[in-house]
């Protein structure tokens, strides 16, 4: 007897996992560096409190997350890939596309800058030295916001041989890794970078460049298109995150953590 | 802040939610299908055995991505709305688990002497009688079956990573969670999830060892 009730509550504890209600449940695709830099976990549960729906955040490369948008897999899209995002718009998949945020991103490479790029002020002249050298460089590879801003950078003609572009098809803190690792330059987000400051042998050596800026909009999946969309939740969401109460905590964010903003709002 | 102790018993508890519920389903059906391969005779059995030996070595990933299609929206039972769900996890975990567990219960099974079973028969077992007699002659081999079903999904990350989305507090379970750390750059905390993680499968891996060396004694 002892024995069944053993089971029982066994069953019971594996069994009982809470269930929600569907319309209630809200799919977020965003990109990797939203997650990995703790900022959507700071603003869900704000969102969740306010507005009663269950977040389910699938932190992806933008280009997965784009691809979800467009299948209709989910409901809200954050992502950072512009001319990616207007054509979804243009095609009919995305809705209410509005700029929420931007940080930037910064070029890396080893201390003693082997290819000597520190002293160019474009970014596309510092590529275009990379690519003549033949110094390594890790590229994400991954179809990423980070990966297609990459790729718009370089110089026209660029041949990207292996010999010295290596894809890593990783996240960004992995690929920041392999870089220091393999003496390599990199492209990389700034909040992703400030987090792994200490962890990797890699400073900035070119920055501030207008092309290197890195703008998130916020889309709504067309319900239109996609019957079983959450249009309401996605709306709910796509409202709160550029409202002026939310805008502040994206402008206050990763202070105190970092020492420095991560994101700087863009809504207006 | 995303380090905090509630955080990681959550973590924890889905874990072990997860693994035990899928081994546990895995565990009645592979052991069952083991048992009817084993001593049944029909047409295609060898192709079926052929199946479930290839099954023993299932990439997670392509497990991972196949269910991911099916519980999709769009997929055909996308209505269920399991996706990113610790059904969906268990789901795939079980696929992973099931063949496992009954090719090891198949070679258990037909490694028992023929003799024996038609001694068995001749004393008047039948059915279920001969069923549990086999189960308690092969309890320990049985039970590594089991361990090396537990050992399969309790360690795996492709796939649980793909159909449950490790969301923080919902399908974020060990192995996702250290992936993540891992990518965040937080090395110690994924170390340390990493040993919590290993302390956990060798609980559950001795509490089965003490099962299993029970038997052996009586």
């Amino acid at each position: 007897m002892k024995r069944f009730f053993a089971w029982l509550l066994l069953v019971l504890f594996l069994f009982s996992a809470p269930s929600i209600s569907a319309s209630k449940n809200l799919i977020l695709a965003t990109t990797t560096s939203t997650v990995d830099s703790g900022l959507l976990d700071v603003l869900i549960p704000l969102f969740e409190k306010q507005s009663g729906y269950k977040v389910k955040t699938i932190g992806v490369g933008s280009g997965m997350a784009m691809e979800m948008g467009k299948r209709g897999e989910a409901d809200v899209l954050l992502v950072h890939s512009p001319k990616d995002e207007e054509k979804l718009v243009a095609e009919g998949f995305g809705i209410n596309r509005k700029p929420v945020m931007h940080n930037d991103f910064v070029l890396l490479g080893p201390p003693n800058d082997p290819a000597g790029v520190g002293s160019f002020k474009s970014a596309k002249a510092a590529f275009g030295k990379i690519a003549s050298s033949g110094v390594l460089f890790v590229s994400r590879g991954d179809k990423s916001g980070t990966h297609k801003k990459e790729l718009s950078i370089w110089p026209a003609g660029t041949v990207l041989s292996n010999l010295w572009y290596l894809e890593s098809g990783q996240g960004m803190g992995t690929t920041l890794m392999i870089a220091s690792q393999k003496r390599a330059y990199t492209l990389s987000d700034r909040a992703t970078y400030l987090s792994f400051k200490d962890k990797v042998r890699l400073v900035i050596l070119s920055e501030g460049d207008k092309v290197l800026l890195n703008p998130y909009h916020v889309i709504e999946v067309n319900p239109a298109k996609f019957s079983k969309v959450n249009a309401e939740g996605g709306k709910a969401f796509s409202g709160f995150i550029v409202s002026a109460s939310t805008q502040k905590v994206i402008a206050e964010f990763g202070k105190e953590k970092f020492g420095g903003v991560l994101f700087f709002p863009d809504a207006k | 802040m995303q380090n905090n102790f509630s955080d990681i018993i959550a973590i924890i508890l889905l874990t072990l939610r997860v693994s035990g519920s899928a081994l546990l389903i895995s565990v009645i059906i592979g052991i069952s299908l083991g048992f009817f391969v084993a001593l049944r005779e029909f047409p295609g059995r060898k192709i079926l055995i052929g199946l479930i030996n290839t099954g023993m070595g299932l990439p997670p990933v392509v497990v991972g991505l196949l269910v991911m299609i099916v519980l999709w929206r769009a997929g055909p039972l996308g209505f269920l709305e399991w996706i990113y769900s610790p059904i969906a996890m268990i789901i795939a975990q079980v696929i992973l688990a099931t063949p496992i567990i009954a090719g090891l219960t198949l070679a258990t099974i037909q490694q028992v002497p023929q003799k024996m079973i038609w001694q068995a028969k001749a004393l008047g077992a039948s059915g279920w009688n001969l069923l549990w007699l086999l189960i308690r002659e092969t309890r320990l081999s049985l039970l590594a079956a089991v361990m090396a079903g537990f050992g399969g999904i309790i360690s795996e990350v492709g796939a649980v990573m793909m159909v449950g989305g490790n969301i923080r507090g919902e399908t974020r379970v060990m192995t996702t969670a250290i992936v993540l750390e891992a990518q965040k750059g937080n090395i110690n905390f994924a170390l340390i999830l990493g040993g919590i993680l290993l302390v956990l499968s060798f609980s559950v891996n001795f509490g089965l060892t003490l099962i299993q060396q029970k038997v052996k004694k009586s």
